[in-house]
């Protein structure tokens, strides 16, 4: 088995996967579906404990069957997953059909759980995929999800991943996206002891767009790192990157973002912007963005920062009577507000504030 | 034919040797047997009538630097280096001079063509000088003036002999033995540098300078500069630097440490003209640098102004460790590459104490094929309560055969800290090119102009004497690489 990264290479520098390493996890059992697992009205796929359960899934006519996987990245976690994948999603958009939007749910409660997704949009077709992810107990969720848009294709990708607060959730993204196509992804990480998103988008056509947003709600000892490459590699594209964090009790966040522009990117418009709320004299946060520029005629810039909530606007909202609890949660609301604009879909949107809801009445 | 083109188009045309600084001067050196073991080290020691323990913290440093590994994390590339091909002392042969007038000629004509008053027409200039040709410092300038304050300002090496309990005291408690592998090299063979002692409550009364010149071929220069400033006290220090040209690289690994205690200040400007290389990038200086100051005492301030045009390769983090409440670390820092240089340059804050602050200015500019890299660290430790770090960096790119990278990190862990960082990366503006144009000037000047102004910010942070230097030479290099 390919050994788990370390802090010695440099994109793991923050993250510590000692504690990780030193347990054993057998493939996860096969287990039941639990109730309360959200419905938006919309086509569902389930999986538990990283096994396909058709029963509880509705039939979609562009699902395929699960294939083989072949991985050539050199990147140490997709490597491990691709040495036990044996499940996932497989959805497959013909040209030009707009397959409106599906619901992603995985469950589990023990073991380890390498599932690999795949999504492949064809010339044209428009897709919105919401996952959320949940779980009970100790177990290490370690999905790999690749995504290929064709030339004009869109796909809305959302993620809410509400891990069991004992878990470790390792997940990496890969979307290429071909001329005029867009790949517009929100995160949500709240749940999981140990987790890490890491995104790899390549933006392989002329007028490619990505926008990248995250938001990191964590307390107690949580550890969320969010991790993205965004790679320019044709002119005239654009990226967008907002990432928010907040920070309670001992939890420590983690933000790295890259942007790349390759010499022929000309034209390139990239813009990334991250910013933390430290709620607790002990929270941490710690940032790295970058960029590699090759391209003279672009126009890329970044922004950090990190401080406490601004007391004066706690007193503003205090002095016009609103009790202090809910005053702090209407300003973390609104910090939040930015990072969740790429999520247009209202049913997704409403399942995105209910969860941050939750959140804040239980940090 | 679009601007940038044109530019382009005129960087190339320019790009044959517009380094003025490129003569070597002939006049007899002393150098040790090539290569590098305990006999070199102990070699350099004797030569210099070293105490026992500087010896034995030399070859401390010697043992540490062989088990450390070459740092490969900086965006450069280069031909392994060989340590054991290179010179590690070099100086003028013949016993030290004790006055100016016992400065060989050769070299006094050498320091004029390089415009550095060295002389007593200093003066005029008011700027006293230390400076290191090679390995040896030459002479140094004022040194009754400055005595008179009670300032102390001379070689390192004499500074051994004749200050001993201050250079044990603080030399190697900014930048330890085995900070990292130049930092270990430096110190096993460090040869001459700078010292500079300001009393209790001193102002020094006049800007301090350090002109630093790589002579001979194929050696190595390892200057040491240590400065104190006692509390209260203040002062202003200016370094510069030439080499000649030659196809080889050479190498430059110095350690520079301040020292700031209660209400100190040190201002350590920098404008770094080593030889960048030909405009196929061969030869040019390799610039591994380690220089870090410490705010040890409350309300102390140390600031770093950099502006680099020259060398190979720049590898270099001025930092501060803001260890006293309330102190406050700067850095300006403009860097410009062309042809094949590499700069991977910027600089570490480390926030402790309370209410601490920095400011970090970078402006990178980078034309022809050479890469620019910003690498920077904030970081903010658990008991620095109300800490405040602002960091703007810019990146300017000239041509498309270039690079500009950003590599900043940020570790906040103190809620009541703030942190602010933003950069950003574009070309020249076709606006700003064209309104200048417009107005009648050439391609040249509008783009000398923009970039410039690109730099103010930087570039007013350096006392005046240097200003003027470094707008000059922001100029010269523009010219013979910009348009």
């Amino acid at each position: 088995m390919t050994a788990l990264p370390t802090q010695r290479l440099e994109s793991w520098r923050y993250t510590d996967l000692r504690a990780l390493n030193a347990m054993s996890f057998a493939e996860a059992p096969a287990a039941s579906l639990p109730d309360g697992l959200p419905d938006i009205g919309v086509p569902r796929l389930v999986f538990v404990n990283g096994r396909f359960d058709e029963a509880a899934s509705s039939a979609l006519p562009f699902a395929r069957n699960f294939a083989a996987v072949d991985e050539v990245s050199d990147l140490p976690l997709a490597r491990i997953n691709a040495e036990h994948a044996h499940d996932g999603v497989t959805l497959e958009i013909p040209d030009g059909v707009d397959a409106g939007v599906v619901l992603l749910v995985s469950y589990a409660n023990g073991g380890a759980l390498h599932p690999r997704h795949r999504v492949s949009l064809g010339a044209g077709a428009a897709l919105t995929l919401l996952e959320v992810v949940k779980g009970d107990g100790v177990y290490w969720h370690n999905p790999v999800t690749d995504i290929v848009l064709a030339q004009g294709a869109s796909l809305a990708h959302y993620r809410l991943q509400d891990e069991s607060q004992e878990a470790f959730h390792l997940a990496t993204i890969r979307a290429t996206v071909a001329a005029d196509a867009a790949y517009e992804s929100f995160t949500a990480v709240m749940g999981a002891k140990l987790s890490r998103a890491e995104f790899h988008v390549e933006l392989t056509g002329a007028k490619a767009h990505t926008h990248l947003n995250a938001a990191q709600l964590l307390g107690g000892s949580q550890h969320g790192d969010f991790t993205s490459v965004v790679r320019h590699k044709a002119p005239d594209c654009s990226s967008r990157q907002t990432v928010k964090s907040v920070l309670c009790d001992s939890a420590r966040g983690v933000f790295q973002g890259r942007i790349e522009v390759e010499r022929v990117a000309q034209k390139t418009d990239g813009y990334q912007m991250s910013q933390a709320l430290l709620l607790s004299p002990t929270a941490e946060m710690d940032i790295k963005p970058e960029l590699q520029i090759y391209a003279d005629d672009v126009k890329c810039s970044h922004g950090a920062t990190i401080g406490a909530l601004d007391e004066e606007q706690v007193f503003y909202l205090r002095s016009r009577g609103i009790p202090e609890d809910t005053a702090r949660s209407m300003l973390i609301r609104a910090f939040l507000t930015e990072a969740l604009e790429p999520v247009t879909h209202e049913g997704a949107h409403a399942l995105f504030e209910a969860a941050i809801e939750t959140w804040w009445a239980r940090k | 034919m679009s601007a940038s083109i044109e530019t382009r188009d005129t960087v190339e045309a320019l790009a044959a040797d517009k380094y003025k600084y490129g003569f070597t001067t002939d006049i007899a050196m002393e150098e040790f047997p090539k290569g590098l073991n305990e006999d070199i080290v102990r070699l350099i020691s004797a030569k210099k009538n070293e105490p026992e323990w500087l010896l034995a913290w030399r070859l401390k440093a010697f043992t540490l630097w062989q088990k450390l590994e070459e740092p490969v994390w900086a965006h450069i590339k280069h031909p392994p280096i060989v340590y054991n091909e290179l010179y590690y002392y070099a100086a003028p042969s013949g016993p030290a001079p004790k006055s100016l007038d016992e400065v060989d000629p050769e070299l006094l004509n050498m320091y004029e063509k390089l415009g550095i008053p060295l002389s007593e027409r200093a003066a005029l200039a008011g700027v006293a000088v230390d400076a290191v040709f090679d390995s040896v410092s030459v002479a140094t300038t004022f040194r009754e003036t400055l005595a008179k304050s009670g300032v102390i300002f001379c070689p390192i090496s004499e500074a051994v002999r004749e200050h001993p309990e201050l250079v044990r005291k603080y030399l190697g408690s900014v930048v330890p033995i085995g900070d990292n592998f130049f930092a270990a090299l430096n110190s096993a063979v460090f040869s001459d540098g700078s010292f500079v002692y300001i009393p209790k409550g001193v102002r020094c009364p006049m800007e301090l300078s350090t002109y630093f010149r790589i002579n001979a071929r194929n050696t190595g220069q390892f200057e040491r500069t240590l400065i104190i400033a006692e509390e209260g006290a203040s002062v202003s220090y200016l370094e510069g630097c030439t080499a000649p040209q030659r196809d080889e690289n050479q190498l430059h690994a110095a350690v520079v440490e301040l020292v700031a205690l209660d209400d100190a200040k040190i201002k350590y400007s920098t404008v770094q003209n080593w030889y960048p290389g030909d405009a196929d990038g061969k030869g040019g200086i390799y610039n591994f640098v380690t220089k870090r100051g410490a705010c040890r005492g409350r309300n102390s301030k140390i600031s770093w102004t950099q502006v680099e045009t020259g060398s190979a390769i720049t590898w270099k983090y001025p930092s501060c460790v803001l260890q006293g409440d309330g102190s406050v670390g700067e850095f300006y820092s403009v860097a410009l590459t062309h042809n094949h240089q590499q700069a991977d340059t910027g600089t570490k804050m480390i926030h402790i104490g309370k209410n601490t602050t920095s400011t970090i200015i970078s402006k990178g500019i980078s034309a022809g094929h050479s890469n620019n890299t910003y690498r920077g660290l904030v970081k903010i430790l658990p008991q620095a309560s109300g800490a405040r770090n602002y960091t703007q960096c810019d990146s300017l790119l000239i041509g498309d055969q270039c690079g500009a990278h950003t590599v900043p990190y940020i570790e906040s862990r103190n809620a009541s800290a703030k942190v602010e960082h933003e950069a950003t990366t574009s070309k020249i503006a076709e606006d700003q090119l064209f309104y200048c144009r417009s107005r009648g000037l050439s391609e040249e000047d509008a783009v000398g102009l923009i970039v410039n102004g690109f730099c103010k910010d930087v570039l007013k942070e350096l006392p005046m004497e240097f200003a003027v230097e470094a707008q000059k030479l922001l100029a010269v290099s523009l010219e013979g690489s910009v348009g």
